[in-house]
């Protein structure tokens, strides 16, 4: 018994081995570092950089015109008004009931039907990415044959997405490289091609990382084309609003395709039209046939969140709910989403006109033709080296430019260093 | 537009207006998401979360005596949710900061909290963490740490079997399941002496195959409340370590069970000790009542730190897909209070106090069973320690209880002794007493 005591105190005073533990290696000496993410890891070698010229246009974030993020003014005073009243009990699985059915307006229209019959099953969800990955597991489960098929290019966490969830991918034609807008030719093969019920990601708006959206009668196209062959689409929509500063105009091609009568699925995210990137907020919706299949979808929505994170962050949401659900609030956040588009809208002229003020021999027009945060350059990821090593700009190695990071103060010298590395394409 | 969309554009349009779509096999009426049928049709409703469909249940019963003793979740003695004070005048500095932002947290979470949160459940002098031999990053509270923990051991471990003891949180088996790992269980819980069956434990550990993962309650174990003490622990750890077992610890309850952060820890801090790898999920839900901001850590030991860096890169990418970096505001929250010394010690103070509520209403509820002479041994009352009891009471019984008493806890017995007040004490020891006299 004294032995044994003594044994405990010396394994509670003291590191010292036991059953030689310490001479054996690590269950991991065999992991490999993972590669860096080709989006998050521009930031983190942008913070590295010590040059006082460095410009920052990698990852997606708003910056005001002094180069600074931007906490919205509509969110300062809902979180003044949040703070220290509510307690901080779990949210349901489902999220909170009030922010999914503002959510769900934005996306649908306030007066819609399939909202009034109760048709949508809708979870908050941890913002875009989350809504993707509870979709897609979801797909997984109840669809177990089916394919998901993913544009080319896009956001490069989505094949993350659908590959963790062990759905297989294909691919269809979307960005034509030589005209730097859509390849709608192409696009549309693919999508007569594609067997029928095929699962389709689109991008409702402000496409990551081109920019080129199809045209109101190229959706009513696909729309069509879609129902012929039955196909189900999905849209992940992380910029209503910040688009063309207009969230009613930014979700016209999900309200074309639920005219014809598609059932689709939406992912949906706060991170930028409300600038709550850290707070994680979005949600997962999906139009059903009726009120009681919609029950049934959502609580099997449930049964994928709970095992995940059991239920979602209360603070972003009670922060959507308040600037959602007040009147004064409401209006002043459709003033600044504006704000913000039409910022970047006027930093994609002067980006445009700077190059071409330089005398560059290529054409430049796609940069105020597409159209959100992003600009899809036609750089080389050569050419993107050469903007890192030489001029300390910062982007992913496609070409594709954040716009959101241009400044009266840095545009010039943008212009310059991409016309200097593009001058002799 | 061309004039083939055009015209078919035409042709759909006086077919809508001629009234019907009739099934010509041209397709588009019968394809499955036109109008009228889902490629999810056939999904079926699934059945009520069994801890937190006892919330949905308590909520829709309008008696006046209700009582809901079923998810765990303080309350005080007027039976209200409880937000801290440190965590009141942590969010009131946060929100006064106007130069605080809220940009995307690096995939790992915030960086003062991951290391603050190492040094709570690990000790602030500890070699492991002064040897780099710690990552940490933030989750979503103990869930997802539990599940990103499990996901990067199905992809980068070499045993894909984890081991829970019987019971466990109802969640543990969902949860590593679907990370991909085969989950089996040992022995815990004897329902005749109502303690730990270290024997079957240790038989049990004893024969899995070397290298399974074990997982394993830090304290207050969830829903038993029966924790093994030290001299079983360190029996625990040497099987273990001589079968060369991976330790998994969920740690949900640190500081709630005794009131002592560092005394809830020595289990964990054993292990690390002994300089071999583990891992262990942290939760900050109830200990700084922070359940709904969901906030957490998932720390992995490691041998050396070359290992615990490459180990880091990967866990980014399990996370990236999942939800792509965590939630601020809780984490923040918490950070401002480890790392301040006097909102630090005031929640030190709060947090016994919250422990010291439940350590009362344990003793409360064996006096009221006592006093009604309730047949049988409820010393296990204040035997175990935690938010809950395991009543030791059959689904029959609790079912009675539901119907009759109107009170709410899982099937299994369990209840939350946070959920308790002296006032409904009362209530409930009649509800017990009626359930065993009358139910079999």
């Amino acid at each position: 018994m004294a032995l044994r005591t003594a044994i405990t105190r010396r394994i509670l005073s003291s590191s010292s081995a036991v059953h030689g533990s310490r001479s054996m290696s690590s269950w991991w000496k065999n992991v490999e570092p993972a590669p860096k993410d080709p989006i998050l890891g521009v930031t983190e070698a942008f913070l590295a950089d010590p040059s006082p010229d460095k410009v920052n246009v990698g990852v997606g974030a708003y910056r005001d015109d002094n180069g600074k993020p931007v906490v919205l003014d509509c969110v300062r005073e809902a979180e003044r008004r949040i703070a220290g009243n509510m307690n901080m009990e779990y949210l349901p699985m489902g999220g909170s009931n009030l922010m999914v059915e503002e959510t769900l307006k934005l996306a649908y229209g306030e007066d819609s039907d399939l909202i009034k019959d109760k048709r949508i099953a809708a979870v908050q969800a941890l913002s875009g990415t989350g809504a993707c990955r509870l979709f897609a597991d979801f797909q997984k489960r109840f669809s177990p044959d089916s394919h998901i098929y993913i544009p080319v290019p896009t956001w490069s966490n989505h094949h993350n997405i659908w590959r963790d969830a062990n759905v297989p991918q294909r691919t269809f034609h979307y960005y034509h490289p030589d005209t730097k807008g859509l390849d709608f030719a192409s696009l549309m093969d693919d999508v007569k091609n594609a067997p029928k019920g095929s699962f389709f990601l689109l991008h409702a708006c402000a496409h990551n990382p081109t920019g080129v959206d199809p045209t109101e009668e190229q959706w009513k196209e696909m729309s069509y084309q879609f129902k012929v062959k039955g196909h189900f689409a999905f849209f992940d929509m992380a910029y209503q609003g910040f688009a063309s500063g207009d969230p009613e105009k930014d979700v016209k091609s999900i309200r074309i395709f639920l005219e014809d009568g598609h059932l689709i699925g939406c992912a949906q995210s706060y991170a930028k039209n409300m600038g709550l990137y850290g707070q994680r907020v979005g949600c997962l919706s999906l139009v059903c046939e009726d009120e009681k299949q919609a029950v049934a979808v959502k609580s099997q929505l449930q049964q994928i969140a709970r095992p995940m994170y059991s239920n979602p962050p209360v603070h972003g949401a009670l922060v959507v709910s308040t600037v959602l659900g007040n009147p004064d609030l409401k209006q002043l956040w459709l003033k600044e989403v504006k704000g913000m588009a039409d910022r970047i809208i006027g930093m994609r002229s002067s980006l445009r006109e700077n190059i071409e003020k330089l005398g560059s021999p290529l054409s430049w027009e796609h940069i105020t033709n597409q159209i959100g945060m992003f600009c899809y350059s036609g750089m080389t990821p050569e050419q993107v080296d050469r903007l890192t090593n030489e001029y300390h700009i910062y982007m992913t190695r496609n070409g594709r430019i954040s716009m959101a990071g241009v400044t009266t103060g840095n545009v010039e010298y943008l212009a310059k260093a991409i016309h200097e590395v593009t001058k002799t394409a | 537009m061309n004039s083939s969309s055009a015209d078919r554009r035409l042709s759909t349009l006086s077919r809508h207006l001629a009234g019907t779509i009739r099934n010509e096999g041209s397709g588009i009426s019968s394809s499955p998401t036109s109008a009228g049928n889902s490629v999810f049709a056939n999904v079926v409703r699934a059945p009520e979360d069994p801890i937190l469909g006892v919330t949905v249940a308590y909520n829709k019963d309008p008696s006046p005596v209700k009582l809901n003793l079923g998810v765990g979740a303080y309350r005080t003695e007027e039976g209200k949710p409880l937000v801290l004070n440190v965590v009141r005048k942590a969010e009131q500095l946060l929100v006064n900061d106007r130069s605080r932002i809220k940009e995307y947290l690096p995939i790992v979470g915030l960086a003062d909290f991951n290391k603050l949160s190492a040094k709570l459940i690990l000790g602030a002098d500890s070699p492991a963490i002064r040897g780099n031999l710690v990552t940490t990053v933030q989750c979503l509270s103990g869930t997802g740490s539990l599940r990103v923990g499990g996901e990067f051991l199905a992809k980068h471990y070499h045993q894909r079997t984890i081991y829970i003891p019987n019971p466990t949180w109802g969640n543990h088996t969902k949860i590593f399941t679907l990370a991909g790992l085969t989950v089996k269980t040992y022995r815990y819980y004897d329902p005749v002496t109502r303690g730990l069956n270290l024997q079957g434990l240790l038989e049990d550990l004893g024969s899995a195959p070397s290298g399974a993962i074990v997982l394993l309650h830090a304290c207050a174990h969830n829903p038993t409340g029966v924790d093994p003490t030290l001299n079983q622990w360190e029996q625990i750890r040497q099987l273990i370590r001589s079968k060369n077992l991976l330790p998994f610890f969920d740690s949900a309850y640190q500081g709630f069970a005794s009131g002592s952060l560092d005394k809830d820890a020595e289990s964990v801090r054993m292990f690390v000790g002994d300089g071999g790898e583990c891992f262990i999920a942290q939760s900050y839900a109830k200990n700084m009542g922070l359940y709904g901001e969901r906030v957490g850590a998932l720390s992995i030991v490691c041998r050396n730190a070359d290992v615990a860096s490459r180990v880091e890169s990967q866990l980014k990418l399990v996370i990236r897909p999942m939800y792509s970096s965590p939630p601020i505001h809780g984490a923040s929250i918490v950070a401002a209070i480890l790392k301040d010394r006097n909102l630090y010690h005031e929640w030190t103070l709060e947090l016994k106090a919250m422990a010291d509520r439940i350590i009362t209403m344990r003793k409360k509820l064996f006096d009221a069973l006592s006093a009604r002479g309730t047949p049988g041994d409820w010393s296990h009352i204040v035997k175990q320690i935690g938010m809950f009891t395991f009543t030791g009471l059959n689904t029959k019984q609790v079912n009675f209880m539901t119907q009759q008493y109107h009170i709410y806890m899982t099937s299994d017995g369990r209840i939350s002794m946070a959920g308790l007040s002296s006032r409904t004490v009362p209530h409930l020891a009649d509800a017990i007493h009626a359930a065993v006299t009358t139910v079999g």
